[in-house]
C-alpha cells in the first residue's frame, strides 16, 4: 500500500517549494539567463534596445591568429639592419584595416617567437586579455591541482597517527579552511607587501641580509606564484580533511595482514594505501579542478588581475567585463565559456580516472 | 624448529590487564586451538605472538629465538584473518603472491608457488577473479592461500570461519584439519566454537579473563575437566551441576548427597573435600541413564522439555527442588511432556568440584 507521504503530492511540493523557489530563482534562472544573454549585445545599464549577435561575443573572445614574418629585404634581397638587428615590417600594419588580411582585423600581439632563422612568428588575439585570463587559469589548475592535492594527501598520512597532541596538528591544518578566503587574501598581502612584508623580512632574516626583498605581488614574474603559493596553502586543509576520510574507510586489518605479509612502509602504501584511496583521489582531484578554475577572491584582493595582466583569470574577466566595464553579454559568453571548460575538464578527468572493476 | 613457548606472557592497556601471565608450551607441528569465551584475551594472545600487539611482560619464543621484539614479518609467522582480510583492489593471483610480491621474488617463482598453493586449496579456477566476485568461503580460501605460499614456520588462524554458515563451516573445517596433516607445520587457531577445538585440536588452550584454565588434549579436558569453568564450556550441551554437600570421606573416594539425590561415593580427586562443605556434582548429560535403573547416582522428576534430533533426544526434567537437569539419549525415543522419569548416572563419570564463587550463582 502506497503511504500518504507518496500519495500526497500538494503537501511534499508546498513544503519543497520555498527552497526549490529559490533554487530556481538564484540558480536556475540565472544559469540559462547566462546562456541567453551571451548570444545579444546586452549592457548592464543602456538606452538602446538589446539586439542578437549570434555568436560575435564569442568570436570576439575566441578569436586567436598566428602571423609570420620576414625581415625587410632590400631589392637585392639582403636583410635591413636598423641598430644592429633585423628590421621587420611593423605588425600593425597587418592587423588594422589591411584588405589582405581580414582575418588578422584588429588583433593585437599575445606573444611572439623565433623558430626558424630570422622569421619571427606572431601569436595574435581579437581579445589579448581574455585569452591571458585563460592561459593563467590553466597555469593555475595545472599548479594546483597536483601540488594542493599530493600536499594534502602528505599532511594526511603525517596526522593519520596516534600520537599525544596530534588533534592539535590537524586543526592547525584545518585553520585556515575556515577563515573567509578575503581575510586570508588581505592577511597575505600584507605578507607579501614588497616593502616591510613578512616573508620579506623573513628571507632577509634568513640570509643575514643577502636577500634583496621583492615586490611579490608587484612583479609580473612572482605575482601568479605568490597568489599560487598562497591558495594551495589556504585550502590544502580542506583536502586533508576528505583524504582522512578515505584513508579511514580502508580497514586496518589489511594493514594488519600486510605487515605480516612483511611489506614495507612504501609497499604499504603502494599497495594498500593508494589503492584503497582512489575513489578519494578523483574526487580531491575534481573538486580542486573545479575550485582552481573559480580563482577570483584572491585575484579581486590581491592584484585586480595585475601587473601587466599577469593575473587575470576567467572569473575575474567575467566579473570585470559584466559589471566593471557593465558589458554583460560579454560577462555572460566568459561565464558560459567557463562553464564548458569545467564541464569538460571534469568529463575528461572522470573518463581517465574511471575505476578499473567497472568495466 | 617451530616449537612454540609463552612464558608469563602479560598484555595490559594501562591499568586493564588482558593477559595476565600466561604460560603455553606448543610442540613443533602441533595443532593448539585457544578456546575461550569471547573477551577472555584468546584473540590478544594470538596477535601478540603474530607481532600485532606489543607485550608487556614474560618471554614469547618461536624456535629458539626470543621474539618479543621483532616486527611481525622477521617471526616467520602468517595469519588467517576473521575478516579474510583479502586486498579488494588486486585479484586472487595478486593476494595469494602478496608476500612473494613484497619480498621482491621472481616472476616465476611466483607463478609457482601461487601455482601449488592453488592446487593444494583447489581453485585454480578463482585464480583471476576479484574478491568481490568471491564468496565468503572462497575469500577464506584465498586468505589461507596468501598464508601457505610463503610456507612459514607456524600459522595463526583468528577465527577463521566465524564469518562463514553452518554448512561451510564444516566443510572448512575439515579442509583446515586436512591442511595440517599436510603441511605439518605448527598451527595456532583461536575460536570460541568448542566443536572447531573439539575437533581440529591436537592441544586445547582454554582461557578466561587473561588465564589458562586448562591446557590438554581434547578428551582429556573433555574427561578431566580441571575446574567448573572448563566442565562447563566444554560438550553439548553443557554439563549439569548439582549443589551437594559432603557426608564423608573415604580415601579418594567422597560421599556426597543433595536434594533428589541419593548418597553415591564419587572422586575426590579436585580436593581436598572436608565433611560438611558444599561441593559441585558436574554430571554430563550423554552420561545420564534415563529410566535404565543401571547407574547408582539416582535422580527424580518430571519432563519439561523434549527434543528429538533423530540421531539423538534431549530432554529437560524438572526435579521435585525446580532445578533443571539435561539428558541426551542416543536414539530416538518419544517422552511425553510432564511424565515421570528417572535419572540415574554411573559415579565414575560424574565430577566433583570445589565450589567456585563466580560459579555457584549458575550452578544448580
Amino acid at each position: 500500500m502506497a503511504s500518504k507521504f507518496t500519495v500526497s503530492h500538494r503537501a511534499g511540493w508546498l513544503m519543497a517549494g520555498p527552497a526549490f523557489g529559490l533554487m530556481v530563482m538564484f540558480i536556475l534562472v540565472p544559469f540559462f539567463f547566462a546562456f541567453a544573454l551571451s548570444f545579444t549585445n546586452q549592457r548592464l545599464i543602456s538606452p538602446n534596445p538589446t539586439e542578437f549577435v549570434g555568436l560575435s561575443n564569442y568570436r570576439q573572445l575566441l578569436g586567436v591568429g598566428m602571423l609570420t614574418l620576414e625581415p625587410v629585404k632590400d631589392d637585392a634581397g639582403i636583410v635591413q639592419l636598423k641598430d644592429g638587428a633585423p628590421e621587420y615590417p611593423a605588425l600593425r600594419s597587418f592587423t588594422r584595416k589591411n584588405p589582405d588580411y581580414p582575418h588578422l582585423d584588429g588583433m593585437r600581439e599575445l606573444f611572439s617567437f623565433n623558430l626558424s632563422g630570422d622569421k619571427i612568428t606572431y601569436v595574435l588575439a581579437r581579445d589579448v586579455v581574455f585569452i591571458k585570463a585563460v592561459l593563467n587559469t590553466f597555469l593555475f589548475v595545472l599548479i594546483v591541482a597536483p601540488l594542493q592535492g599530493g600536499l594534502a594527501l602528505g599532511l594526511t598520512l603525517l596526522i593519520n597517527q596516534k600520537l599525544r597532541g596530534i588533534n592539535v596538528f590537524r586543526t592547525i591544518y584545518f585553520m585556515p579552511v575556515v577563515v573567509s578566503i578575503v581575510v586570508v587574501s588581505i592577511l597575505w598581502r600584507i605578507i607579501y607587501d614588497g616593502n616591510n612584508g613578512l616573508l620579506n623580512n623573513i628571507l632577509t632574516g634568513l640570509s643575514f641580509g643577502a636577500f634583496q626583498p621583492v615586490n611579490w605581488l608587484g612583479e609580473t614574474s612572482t605575482a601568479m606564484g605568490a597568489i599560487i603559493a598562497m591558495s594551495v596553502w589556504q585550502a590544502v586543509g580542506f583536502h586533508m580533511v576528505i583524504w582522512l576520510s578515505g584513508l579511514q574507510t580502508i580497514s586496518p586489518t589489511l594493514y594488519e595482514a600486510a605487515s605480516i605479509e612483511g611489506a614495507s612502509k612504501w609497499q604499504v602504501f603502494r599497495y594498500i594505501t593508494w589503492p584503497g584511496l582512489k575513489n578519494t583521489a578523483v574526487l580531491v582531484l575534481i573538486v580542486i579542478t573545479m575550485q582552481a578554475f573559480g580563482l577570483f577572491d584572491q585575484i579581486n584582493v590581491m592584484t585586480k588581475g595585475g601587473p601587466l595582466d599577469s593575473t587575470q583569470t576567467i572569473v575575474f574577466q567575467a566579473i570585470e567585463r559584466g559589471y566593471g566595464k557593465q558589458d554583460i553579454s560579454g560577462g555572460s559568453a566568459i561565464s558560459v565559456l567557463l562553464f564548458l571548460l569545467v564541464l569538460s575538464v571534469s568529463l575528461i578527468q572522470r573518463y581517465l580516472t574511471r575505476s578499473v572493476e567497472a568495466k | 624448529m617451530a616449537r612454540i613457548t609463552l612464558k608469563g606472557l602479560k598484555k595490559s592497556y594501562g591499568n586493564a590487564h588482558v593477559i595476565k601471565g600466561v604460560d603455553i608450551d606448543i610442540e613443533d607441528g602441533e595443532f593448539c586451538v585457544f578456546v575461550g569465551p569471547s573477551g577472555c584475551g584468546k584473540s590478544t594472545l594470538l596477535r601478540m605472538i603474530a607481532g600485532l600487539e606489543d607485550i608487556s611482560g614474560g618471554d614469547l619464543n618461536i624456535g629458539d629465538l626470543r621474539v618479543n621484539d621483532l616486527p611481525p614479518k622477521d617471526r616467520g609467522v602468517a595469519m588467517v584473518f576473521q575478516s579474510y582480510a583479502i586486498f579488494p583492489h588486486m585479484t586472487v593471483r595478486e593476494n595469494v603472491a602478496f608476500g612473494l610480491t613484497v619480498s621482491g621474488a621472481s616472476k616465476q617463482e611466483k607463478e609457482a608457488k601461487v601455482a601449488e598453493a592453488a592446487r593444494i586449496l583447489q581453485m585454480e579456477h578463482l585464480l583471476d577473479r576479484r574478491p568481490s566476485q568471491l564468496s565468503g568461503g572462497q575469500r577464506q580460501r584465498v586468505a589461507i592461500g596468501r598464508a601457505i605460499v610463503r610456507k612459514p614456520r607456524v600459522f595463526l588462524f583468528d577465527e577463521p570461519l566465524s564469518n562463514l554458515d553452518a554448512a561451510l563451516r564444516m566443510d572448512m573445517r575439515m579442509e583446515i584439519g586436512k591442511l595440517h596433516q599436510q603441511l605439518g607445520a605448527t598451527m595456532i587457531y583461536v575460536t570460541h566454537d568448542q566443536v572447531e577445538a573439539m575437533t581440529l585440536a591436537d592441544k586445547i588452550v582454554v582461557l578466561k579473563d587473561g588465564l589458562v584454565q586448562q591446557i590438554g588434549a581434547p578428551m582429556d579436558l573433555y574427561h578431566n575437566p580441571s575446574n567448573l569453568f572448563v566442565a562447563g564450556f566444554l560438550g553439548a550441551p553443557s554439563m549439569n551441576f548439582i549443589t551437594v554437600q559432603v557426608t564423608a570421606i573415604d580415601g579418594d573416594k567422597v560421599l556426597v548427597s543433595g536434594p533428589g539425590l541419593n548418597d553415591v561415593a564419587v572422586s575426590g580427586k579436585r580436593g581436598p573435600f572436608t565433611v560438611g562443605q558444599t561441593a559441585i556434582l558436574g554430571l554430563r548429560p550423554q552420561y545420564l541413564g534415563v529410566n535404565d535403573d543401571t547407574g547408582l547416582g539416582k535422580l527424580h522428576g518430571k519432563v519439561a522439555l523434549s527434543e528429538r534430533l533423530g540421531a539423538e533426544t534431549v530432554i529437560e526434567v524438572t526435579q521435585a527442588s525446580g532445578l533443571p537437569v539435561i539428558a541426551t539419549l542416543s536414539r530416538d525415543v518419544v517422552f511425553d511432556v510432564g511424565s515421570d522419569v528417572n535419572l540415574s548416572f554411573d559415579p565414575d563419570h560424574a565430577h566433583l568440584f570445589q565450589p567456585d564463587e563466580s560459579f555457584t550463582k549458575n550452578a544448580h
